[in-house]
């Protein structure tokens, strides 16, 4: 198994929120295989931001999309608080995902037709919440990344900014274990990537949300407790 | 949630809407033919009116009476009379003659048919629209509302040859629609002679006493060793004759629906196609959120399914627009002569042609929804 930066720091079995143990991940594009990550070993704690770089094609997209139960290893396994998410079946896997995952994009991928606050009320249509509950929640989620004013405008009405921090709360109304980022400042101005970066680092200090930001940015990058560094599939380094 | 984006693709949902709109059209048309011959039939039937055929016969074309059958008949029992006594009974004959369509080139046959003085009140809604009833041993003859409607030159006072013989028109009769509407009438003595039909007939209606007396009426005819008969009550009669009809007009239906529905669903296969590969990323989101494969497919169904009942009900809605009530005429399979019959959408029509469009569309909306359902959610997630 590969000797990876971040096994020494390993937290302890308590704290752990997410243990990835060998994980390959390997694709078939036109006939040739392609290892996309290589026997990666990781531990995260619980309440931690982690920022996730590497040249394009370093599999870092790959393993966010592993951790959140999106896709699964070729090899290995993957624990997610103590679940063995890898061996979940796929609709139970999306139930998993439902309950215990927030995923951020880089593009939003709102549903244009809803407003913000349909929107984030999506994920509640998976639980067994009363209509008033959802919306109680939903605008509790959208006051806390300041829209709460904007909750009937679709997203076409909203700047960049504000249609990503609309993502964001959708990713957090059902208080997910785990929120997974996907470049979510990448398609945005500085101004209004800080302000998200900022939201994020907020969601992570004051409620303990353990947040996976795969980003391009070092800027980004900085506002993480750590930075993991991929290359060619493996982790090859740690920065805090 | 779907469907507020169909208005986002509006044209390719208006094509696959057409499209269906078009086949339930088609389909409800065709339907209403054949729900306008059982219409006309089964109205013209009465439960206390007994039609008399030679056994075996299946219809009138088929059938033959000889001149010595008519009084066994006439004395049967059961049989209504008038203040004077005379048996209400209609000895008739059919022949079949040939007329110009109004408006056309061309010629179809006209049903002439041989009858008694009584042959007015034996049928429920005889009643007379223009001039008068023919003279017993004339060659006076009445038309059907629906025969001067659709063939040239017959008209209340004019003159037609047919046979040979020159027949006066001198009255115009309703039938509200039922088939007596699309013959010609004229007297059974003249009728054999000008069509070398000697003393025969084909049938015979007989108006009974009573709705109950049809059993002892036709008991007394099968026992009878003089003749050999099938007697079946008017109802009876009709709702057989209409079957066959019923069955080529609604298969004819039914296979051009079939033909043209395979377009149809090319062309809602390809807006669910569109309308799915439009929201690739929007499906791939959700089901990242945990959206299973059953809800994704349900809302493509649901999409499709929206679009071909809106096309259904179009469909069916225009054909009751444009057709109900209108009066045609075609061949009567049965008879072999030009029956006239109105279109006639029903409620159950509309809903066929609303659940055919549900149908057609559901089958083009299943492909693009397994797909959907099937796309890696990695996969979507990167589409733009």
């Amino acid at each position: 198994m590969q000797d990876n930066v971040a096994h020494p720091d390993a937290p302890q079995a308590t704290d752990r929120v997410v243990q990835l143990r060998g994980v390959t991940k390997l694709y078939t594009r036109g006939g040739e295989v392609v290892r996309v990550l290589e026997m990666l070993d990781l531990d995260l704690p619980r309440g931690d931001f982690v920022a996730l770089m590497g040249p394009s094609g370093s599999g870092k997209t790959t393993l966010l999309n592993l951790i959140g139960g999106l896709d699964r290893p070729t090899e290995g396994s993957i624990e997610v608080d103590g679940l063995a998410i890898d061996r979940l079946s796929s609709a139970a896997l999306g139930r998993w995902r439902a309950d215990h995952v927030g995923f951020v994009f880089q593009m939003y991928n709102l549903l244009p037709v809803l407003s913000a606050e349909r929107n984030v009320e999506l994920p509640l249509l998976l639980t067994k919440l009363s209509r008033r509950e959802r919306l109680q929640r939903v605008h509790t989620a959208l006051a806390l990344v300041g829209l709460e004013d904007r909750a009937r405008h679709r997203p076409r009405e909203l700047s960049g900014g504000q249609e990503q921090r609309v993502g964001i709360a959708r990713a957090i109304v059902t208080d997910p274990t785990l929120l997974l980022c996907d470049e979510p400042t990448g398609d945005l101005d500085r101004k209004s990537g800080d302000e998200i970066l900022d939201l994020l680092r907020a969601l992570n200090q004051e409620f303990g949300k353990t947040i996976i930001m795969v980003t391009h940015d070092p800027r980004a990058a900085e506002r993480a407790n750590r930075t993991l560094h991929l290359d060619k599939g493996r982790l090859e380094r740690q920065t805090h | 949630m779907n469907l507020r984006n169909i208005p986002a693709r509006w044209t390719s949902a208006l094509v696959a809407v057409i499209g269906i709109a078009g086949v339930s059209l088609v389909l409800v048309a065709v339907l209403s033919i054949a729900e306008g011959f059982r219409a006309a039939l089964e109205f013209s039937g009465s439960e206390d009116v007994a039609i008399v055929l030679r056994r075996g016969s299946t219809d009138e074309l088929t059938s033959g009476l000889g001149q010595t059958s008519i009084p066994v008949i006439t004395d049967a029992p059961g049989i209504r009379r008038t203040a004077a006594g005379a048996a209400l009974v209609s000895p008739e004959l059919f022949v079949i003659v040939d007329t110009k369509l109004r408006n056309k080139d061309t010629t179809a046959n006209t049903p002439l048919r041989g009858v008694s003085p009584m042959a007015p009140r034996l049928r429920k809604n005889f009643e007379l629209l223009q001039g008068r009833l023919a003279h017993e041993g004339t060659n006076e003859v009445i038309i059907g509302n629906g025969v001067a409607q659709q063939y040239e030159g017959l008209a209340v006072g004019r003159i037609v040859r047919w046979g040979s013989n020159d027949w006066h028109i001198v009255g115009r009769f309703s039938d509200r629609g039922g088939i007596a509407e699309s013959e010609v009438w004229a007297d059974a003595a003249l009728v054999q002679q000008v069509f070398n039909r000697g003393a025969s007939y084909q049938s015979a209606r007989v108006r009974l006493t009573s709705v109950a007396a049809f059993q002892a009426f036709k008991d007394a005819l099968d026992r009878d060793p003089r003749v050999n008969l099938r007697v079946e009550r008017e109802t009876v009669f009709y709702a057989e004759q209409q079957q066959l009809m019923q069955k080529l007009v609604s298969g004819l239906g039914w296979t051009l629906a079939t033909m043209m529905g395979l377009g149809a669903i090319l062309a809602a296969l390809n807006t669910m196609y569109n309308a799915v590969a439009s929201r690739v990323r929007e499906i791939a989101t959700l089901r990242a959120m945990g959206f299973g494969a059953a809800p994704v497919i349900a809302s493509v169904l649901i999409e499709s399914l929206v679009l071909g009942a809106v096309g259904g009900l179009l469909g069916g809605v225009l054909a009751y627009l444009l057709l109900n009530g209108m009066r045609s005429s075609t061949l009567n399979f049965q008879t072999f002569s030009q029956m006239t019959y109105a279109f006639t959408v029903t409620p159950r029509l509309l809903l066929t042609g609303i659940v055919y469009g549900l149908v057609l569309t559901f089958l083009a909306g299943l492909l693009p929804g397994i797909r959907a359902a099937r796309t890696p959610i990695t996969t979507g997630l990167r589409e733009l």
